[in-house]
Formats: C-alpha cells, sequence, structure tokens
C-alpha cells in the first residue's frame, strides 16, 4: 500500500480523480483486464467444452471434417498471429523507454497482420461458403448440403467421410467451427478497433514511460485473443490426419 | 485517537446528491453513490412486476382448477416471474445498490477502479432488461426460466431469442460489477486497511464478485448458442441436430447453481454486519466467516449436477454431486454458528435491521436444511420437480437474500439518504414479512413431500388446503412489502435528519457526513482500528470534520 502514502506534487494529466497516483491506477488498470480475461476464458470455455464432447463422441466426423479444413491457410494465419503478438510486445516496450517512432510502426505493423488474419479468415469462409458448408441455416439460401466423395474420388471440395461418420455429425463440427472460429474473428475486429485507438493516441503523443497502462492492457488482450487461437488450430485442423494418409 | 474526537461531522449542504441537479447529471453520472441509486430505482421496478407475477400464480393455485389462466399462460406467468425475479432483481440485488454504493466507502476509496464502466454495467442493465420487457409485452416465455432445450430451442412457441437475448445483455453487467469490485478491492483500499480489517460485507461481496465474473460468462454462451440453435437450427443441444440436452442443462446449472450463491453470499455480508453492529461485539471467529464465503464461491461452482440427479447423469457422478453439496452446508453452518455465537452475552438492540438479519438466520437455517434433503440421491428422487424445490429455494432467495436486502436498506438508508425510516413502521412490517413469508412457504414444503409438482396450474383436490395457506400467506407477504416501499419514500421527504452515525458506530462509512459527499471523504482515510472494534458511543474517530462547511462557506 506504499503507493497511498506517497503523494505527487504535480499529477501527471492523465491520472483520474480517484486514484491516489499512477502507480496505483496502472495497477488498477492491469489487474482489471487480467479479471476480464478471465471471463473470456470462461466464455470461449463453454465452447471448449461442446468441443471436447462431441469430439468424443464422433471421432471419425471430427477428422473428416478437418481433413477439409484448409491446413496451409490455417498455418499461416497462426504464423501471422504469433508474430503480431511479437510487434505488439514490442510497442509496449518502446512505449516503456520513451521511444515514440518505433512504437507507432510496431502498432501499425499489428494492426496490418490482424487485418490479414482476418482477410486470410474471410478467404476459408468464402471457400467453405461454395462448398455449402454452413450448418444448418446460418446462411438463409445456402443450407448445409456438402457433396459426398464417393470411394477413390479425390475431388477437395467434396467431403470425404472417414470410418462411420454421417453428415449430420460433419454439421455440428462445421457449427462449432463456425462458432470458435467466428468469435474468435470478432475479438480480433474488436482487437483491430482496439489498436486503431491506441495508433491515434500514439500519434497524439498521449502514451510515455509514466502513462503507458492503455498500450499494455490492450497488449494483454490482444496476446490473449492470440493464444485463443493457438488452441484452435490444432483442435480444429489438425485432427486425424493419420486417417487421411493411412 | 484524537481529542476533539466527540463531536461529529454536521449535516453539510453538499452532499452527492445535491452537488448537481438536474435529469443528465444523473444519467451521465460515474459517483458510484449515484449509480447505486439508479440502479436501487431500476431493479424495484423490475422487484414490482416480478411480484405481480407472483400474486397472479398464488391467484390461480388458490383453487385446484385452473380457472385463472389457461395452462399456456400460466406456463409463461411463472416463467416470467422466475426470470425477472432472478436476472433483473436477485443477482443485482444487493451488489449493485448497497454494494456499489459500499464498497468504496468501507474501504475509503473515493470511488470504485472504473467509475464509467460503472456506469456501463447500469445501461447495460436497462438495455438487457428492455429487450425482456419487449419479449414479455411481444408475447412472452413459456420455457421456464430454465429454458430446457429441446424444448427452448425447437417446440415451444414463444419469444425464447429476445428473453435469451435480454439475459445474455444483462450478463455482462453483472461480469463489469464484479470486475470493478474485485479491482477495487485489491488496488484501493485506504493507507492502513488490510485484508484482515475489512468489514465482513466486503469479504462477501469478493466472494459473490468472483462467482460473477467465472459463472456469468458461461450463461453468456450458452444463451447465445442457444439462440442461434433457435433461429438458425444449427445447434449442438436438439437431440434432432444431433446434440445432447443434457450437456445444455450442465452449462446452465454451471451457471445457475453458482448463481444462487451471487444471491446469498451478499446478504450472508449483510447480516454479518447487522449481527456484529446490532450486538455490539466483535463477530464471533472473523476470519472463519470471512473465509467460509470465499469456500461457498469455490464449492458452490463443484455442486450443480445436484440439479441433474434424475437425468442421464451418470451414478457415480451423482454421488459425487451429491457429497460435494452435503460439502457446501459446511461453510455455510460455519456463518450460521459464527453468527449465533456472537450474540452470545451480547448488547443486542432489537431495530429493524437487527430483525430482518435475526430473521435470516432462521429463515436461511430452514432453506438450507431442507437442501440437505435435496442433495440426497434417493430423497431426491421423490422431491424432484415438487413444491418442496419450490419452497426450498425460496427460502433461500426470498427468506434469505430478500430479507438480507431489506436488512441492509434499512441499516444504510441514513446514510444513503440522510434520513431516518419510521422504527415503529419498520419492526412491524419486518414482523408481517416474516409471518407472511413462512406462511406462504412451509405450506409448499408438505405440498411437495406428498408429490404436488411444480409448474402446473392445476392441481389434485387435496393439495387446496396448503395452496389456500400459501395464497394467503404471500397476500401478508405482499402487504408487508409494501409498507416499507411506501415509507421509505415517505422518509425521503419527512423522516428525522440522520447523523453522521445514528447506530454509534466503528466502521468507515459511518465517519464521513450522511449522506456523503461526492468523493466520500474530506481526506483519505488512513485506518488504525480493527473491524467491529467498538468504542464507547461518540468516541469514533471522525474523518475531515468540518471540511463540509468550508465548502459551502
Amino acid at each position: 500500500m506504499s503507493h497511498a502514502v506517497t503523494k505527487e506534487v504535480h499529477h501527471h494529466p492523465a491520472l483520474q480523480h480517484h486514484f491516489e497516483d499512477m502507480d496505483q491506477q496502472r495497477e488498477a488498470g492491469t489487474l482489471g483486464m487480467w479479471v476480464f480475461l478471465v471471463t473470456e476464458i470462461m466464455f470461449f470455455g463453454g465452447m471448449f467444452l461442446a468441443y471436447t464432447l462431441y469430439r468424443s463422441t464422433y471421432p471419425f466426423a471430427f477428422a473428416s471434417a478437418s481433413n477439409h479444413l484448409d491446413i496451409t491457410l490455417g498455418a499461416v494465419n497462426t504464423g501471422v498471429l504469433i508474430l503480431s503478438s511479437f510487434t505488439m510486445a514490442m510497442s509496449v516496450y518502446f512505449t516503456q523507454i520513451g521511444k515514440s517512432r518505433p512504437q507507432i510502426l510496431c502498432l501499425v505493423i499489428t494492426l496490418v497482420l490482424g487485418l490479414t488474419f482476418l482477410g486470410i479468415k474471410a478467404v476459408e469462409y468464402k471457400s467453405k461458403y461454395d462448398d455449402s458448408l454452413f450448418p444448418g441455416r446460418l446462411i438463409p439460401n445456402r443450407p448445409f448440403g456438402p457433396t459426398v466423395a464417393q470411394h477413390g474420388d479425390s475431388d477437395p471440395h467434396k467431403l470425404h467421410l472417414l470410418g462411420n461418420a454421417t453428415v449430420k455429425q460433419v454439421e455440428l463440427f462445421y457449427w462449432i467451427y463456425f462458432a470458435m472460429t467466428g468469435m474468435h474473428a470478432l475479438h480480433m475486429i474488436i482487437g483491430a478497433g482496439l489498436l486503431t485507438f491506441l495508433l491515434y493516441g500514439s500519434i497524439k503523443e498521449r502514451y510515455g514511460p509514466e502513462y503507458y497502462s492503455p498500450v499494455e492492457v490492450i497488449g494483454l488482450y490482444w496476446h490473449f485473443v492470440d493464444i485463443v487461437w493457438i488452441f484452435l488450430f490444432p483442435l480444429l485442423y489438425l485432427l486425424g490426419r493419420h486417417f487421411e494418409h493411412g | 485517537m484524537i481529542d476533539e474526537a466527540f463531536e461529529l461531522p454536521r449535516p453539510s449542504k453538499v452532499n452527492y446528491i445535491n452537488a448537481q441537479y438536474g435529469l443528465k447529471s444523473w444519467l451521465l453520472t460515474r459517483d458510484h453513490k449515484r449509480i447505486a441509486l439508479l440502479y436501487l430505482g431500476s431493479i424495484t421496478f423490475f422487484f414490482f412486476i416480478g411480484g405481480l407475477y407472483a400474486m397472479m400464480i398464488r391467484l390461480e393455485l388458490l383453487t385446484p382448477q385452473g380457472d385463472l389462466f389457461h395452462s399456456t399462460t400460466y406456463n409463461k406467468v411463472f416463467t416470467q416471474h422466475g426470470i425477472l425475479m432472478v436476472f433483473f432483481f436477485l443477482i443485482p440485488s444487493i451488489p449493485a445498490t448497497l454494494g456499489n454504493f459500499l464498497v468504496p466507502m468501507m474501504i475509503g476509496a473515493k470511488d470504485l477502479a472504473f467509475p464509467r464502466i460503472n456506469l456501463l454495467s447500469w445501461y447495460i442493465y436497462m438495455l438487457g432488461g428492455l429487450i425482456t420487457i419487449y419479449a414479455l409485452l411481444a408475447g412472452g416465455v413459456d420455457t421456464g426460466w430454465t429454458f430446457y432445450a429441446p424444448f427452448s430451442t425447437t417446440f415451444s412457441n414463444s419469444y425464447v431469442v429476445a428473453a435469451g437475448l435480454g439475459i445474455f445483455v444483462n450478463g455482462f453487467s453483472s461480469i463489469l460489477t464484479g470486475l470493478n469490485f474485485i479491482v477495487t478491492i485489491h488496488t484501493m483500499r485506504a493507507p492502513g486497511m488490510t485484508w484482515f480489517r475489512l468489514p465482513l460485507f466486503i469479504w462477501a461481496q469478493y466472494a459473490t464478485s468472483l462467482v460473477m465474473i467465472l459463472g456469468t460468462p458461461v450463461i453468456a454462451i450458452t444463451v447465445l448458442l442457444l439462440a442461434f440453435e433457435r433461429v438458425a437450427h444449427v445447434g449442438i443441444f436438439d437431440p434432432a441436430l444431433g446434440g445432447d440436452p443434457i450437456l445444455f442443462q450442465h452449462l446452465f446449472w454451471f451457471y445457475s447453481h453458482p448463481a444462487v450463491y451471487i444471491m446469498v453470499l451478499p446478504s450472508m455480508g449483510v447480516v454479518s454486519e447487522l449481527i456484529a453492529n446490532f450486538s455490539r461485539k466483535n463477530i464471533f471467529g472473523y476470519k472463519f466467516v470471512a473465509f467460509s464465503s470465499l469456500a461457498i464461491a469455490v464449492f458452490g461452482f463443484l455442486v450443480w449436477g445436484h440439479h441433474m440427479f434424475v437425468t442421464s447423469q451418470s451414478v457415480y457422478a451423482g454421488m459425487i454431486f451429491s457429497f460435494l453439496s452435503f460439502a457446501v452446508a459446511i461453510p455455510s453452518a460455519v456463518k450460521v454458528f459464527n453468527w449465533t455465537a456472537t450474540l452470545y452475552k451480547s448488547s443486542i438492540s432489537y431495530d429493524t435491521p437487527m430483525l430482518y438479519g435475526l430473521g435470516f438466520i432462521g429463515l436461511f437455517t430452514i432453506g438450507g436444511m431442507t437442501g440437505l434433503f435435496l442433495a440426497a440421491l434417493a430423497v431426491d428422487v421423490h422431491l424432484t420437480d415438487t413444491y418442496f424445490v419450490v419452497a426450498h429455494f425460496h427460502y433461500i432467495m426470498v427468506g434469505g437474500a430478500l430479507m438480507g436486502y431489506l436488512g441492509g436498506l434499512h441499516y444504510w438508508l441514513p446514510k444513503i439518504s440522510g434520513r431516518m425510516y419510521p422504527e415503529g413502521w419498520g419492526r412491524f412490517s419486518a414482523l408481517v414479512i416474516f409471518v407472511g413469508f413462512n406462511l406462504t412457504f412451509l405450506p409448499q414444503f408438505v405440498a411437495g413431500y406428498m408429490g404436488m409438482p411444480r409448474r402446473y396450474h392445476a392441481y389434485p383436490p387435496e393439495f387446496q388446503v396448503f395452496n389456500v395457506l400459501s395464497s394467503a400467506g404471500a397476500s401478508i407477504l405482499g402487504f408487508g412489502m409494501l409498507i416499507p416501499a411506501i415509507y421509505f419514500v415517505w422518509s425521503m421527504r419527512y423522516g428525522k435528519h440522520a447523523e453522521a452515525n445514528p447506530w454509534h458506530l466503528p466502521g468507515l462509512e459511518w465517519r464521513t457526513q450522511s449522506p456523503p459527499p461526492t468523493e466520500n471523504f474530506e481526506t483519505t482515510p488512513i485506518v488504525t482500528w480493527e473491524a467491529y472494534e467498538f468504542a464507547p458511543p461518540g468516541e469514533t474517530e471522525v474523518i475531515g470534520k468540518f471540511a463540509g462547511e468550508l465548502e459551502t462557506a
């Protein structure tokens, strides 16, 4: 509690009236974001539970559907996000040591990488749309109805069913896929908005060694969204590869 | 303690209520005390509507045959009673009003850590409330507040999506309140306010906030998936789509059982304050009471399966859930015993808040003990979906949560409004509510044990005597609730002016003027005393005594 005892002589313009000093304000902001991220884990947790249940119930359907996803695009996107996490971390670092130009540059790269991810995701969604893989009536005039490949047919646009998998079970996978990646993409879009906000503040020279918590806190959020993807990629894309080649 | 500490702060002209005027100053306020009042007004509104539905239920059940409503209408009435009372009254009740008002004051802070988020949480609450009211006006919901699939996803012809959306949105107000409290309690305590000097109300709010942030996101995603399932015919819950309805029940109760602790833990915090302060004695076993709140929050997350004993849940899971449900009774019992031990050889005064506090102990004990019946696997098979369950959870939610809320409102009214309520009427209404409540719900235990199922608008005639008693009790209860509603409004204008410390108590919130100034204390307090450290009347140290006058001069 030492921060509350020491009084600052002059207040930083960003100090809000109800905090004693900048340390306390930063501590509150950081803890607030951590607590928020805990709620996010629980939010995604519900979907991970559903995933676990149905993957163990329908292993062949999940493998079949997973094989239909574009592993290259998924892997590229994983790399893009990991790189963006690095540039985000660098942006926080440059704010803390007061180097404004590289900080802004890092933010811009992070934002561009984030948008790249969303662009690649859109390409993936488009190909799923073309193959009629949106489950149920999610797209009203394009109901779920992939063409099932016969034995020996290697057309990548057709669904290759393994073992005892059925189309209905594959639909369940795709609903979980779209729910999870869609929710993740929504978080990315919000993240891009937050980065734009940071960029604006950085150009206005609001942040520096004495006041960097917005950069740090939004950075935490950005890393969290990346980590969610780190879990989603193997769980959704890398299932049952041994079935395909075995 | 300083020498001139005998003089209490005089009623200052400037306080948080009259610091600013106009609608805008309320709707855009960031003052936690004003936001608490915004919440108070809106949850009272939802409580009133929820109460009207309760009255309709009791009217219909007066006679065995369904004569007031068609069964489909009755389904909507009890569903809407449940949704409004649970999500829009009980869950926000104490945290959003008393908690919002008192958490910063009790720890010596100027405001919550995130005042703008606090205001945002109220707007989110109102938005969720409006969406839900739209669902009710457009045609209502008939799924029960539990929204069980596949009835809710496929078969129900009511406004499930709108109601679900209302609950989804409202959940975020709960999450933000919990987040704000946790951060505030961690980072904003005044110098000297160590964790073990915190009033027990704060410990209870902290434990509640943990449940809010861990549980609410799960119900949010569940209700969202449910809404998608209904609209887009994609799903993981409806067996016709390849889904599993038991998954819905797991996800639903993972939140909704801990939600019961969101309702009752804050009340336990209030009761800890009432018992210690109105018996003018340090609470017996402070740390046990404090940690029992955390224990309830943690154990509360491990017992949800006891709602599913008669589903396809495995017998072994059932046994574990049964054991854990028995275990959660231990921290609750710790509290009850410690409150009782506090009363022993103390100096008890039977003011209205204390009457509610003592009422809570009795009613919560009955509610908790009947919970043990339901936690026992074999007994639960007989009692599932009977009025025994209804009576049990009303003893916790009304007898527990609501009693604590009313007790807290009476106790802190002088601080909130600067006026006293009429003590005679207060005691009278507390007794009326206690009698009315027991008359309403005790007979339901018997009817339920004899086999009367819940959620039907008609029942065999042999149950009528219990239902007549229950409906009579409900009218007494409703009448009892109206009395405080009337005299609270009356006291705003005509009540006796309250001193800074009308109950002569050591808590921080009593060491500033009533009503407090916008920043709560004239100077940041330095805490040198333990919680519930009683001094002779009038010797309590006061912070920033005459600063209020200086400001106006």
